[in-house]
């Protein structure tokens, strides 16, 4: 059965995607973050140039933080955004 | 003994201390942090993570109540559109002794700076719009309690 995922974007990566979130469905080659990434990069060129440098971006996986190599696993939720800069 | 407030309301600074001070110790540590005039800003927009926010803020103000014993923690940050000068954040912590509120306050502060899911927009007075870069030294800073 298909699995899919709800992408939210914030700041910039939202500005530059011009969308705040989406519901992507997930092939089950689709194993981490990584693999989100260039599955959306391979359907859309801007995507690839706001994905290219994965040290400028930050994941949360169910608002939990997690790295480009974690397992989406169950999660319903992925954000993507900047280093943070409040306080 | 946790409260956390985030959304666009301003907040007042004699009240909030009077809120941690009345659930005991006698030492209470504060920090207010405010929109800095750097000579042509003309305000900031601040975006956060609804969802993540409140959990991330939680689990930081957690730690410091285990880690420095405390009896109270408010944490209340601002977002939305904000003038120099304006309020954006407030930390006050509560404990029996000096040192213990006023280490866990700059590690409360040190630790939202760098993990709490907040962005802010420069909006210069020229009308340039920037988004404001993480801090090499906000993150060392945050990355010195390793208590």
């Amino acid at each position: 059965m298909a699995r899919s995922i709800n992408i939210i974007y914030f700041a910039w990566v939202r500005e530059r995607l011009g969308i705040d979130q989406e519901q992507v469905s997930l092939g089950d080659e689709i194993e981490t973050i990584a693999d989100v990434l260039n599955m959306l990069g391979e359907r859309e060129a801007a995507y690839a140039d706001i994905f290219a440098d994965v040290e400028k971006l930050r994941f949360a996986l169910d608002q939990d933080y997690g790295l480009s190599t974690s397992l989406i696993g169950s999660a319903r939720e992925l954000a993507i955004f900047p280093p943070v800069t409040g306080g | 003994m946790i409260k956390i407030e985030v959304g666009p309301a301003d907040f007042d600074i004699g009240a909030e201390t009077q809120h941690v001070a009345g659930q005991g110790g006698g030492a209470i540590a504060s920090f207010v942090g405010q929109v800095r005039d750097d000579g042509n800003l003309a305000s900031l927009e601040l975006e956060h993570y609804p969802a993540m926010t409140q959990k991330a803020l939680r689990e930081i103000a957690e730690k410091a109540v285990s880690d420095w014993t405390l009896h109270a923690v408010t944490i209340v940050h601002r977002v939305g559109k904000l003038s120099v000068g304006d309020n954006i954040v407030l930390v006050i912590t509560g404990s029996d002794h000096r040192q213990a509120a006023i280490e866990a306050c700059s590690f409360i502060m040190d630790k939202l700076k760098t993990v709490a899911p907040f962005w802010k927009k420069e909006i210069r007075a020229d009308g340039a719009v920037k988004w404001i870069e993480e801090r090499a030294s906000d993150v060392e800073a945050s990355e010195k309690w390793q208590r």
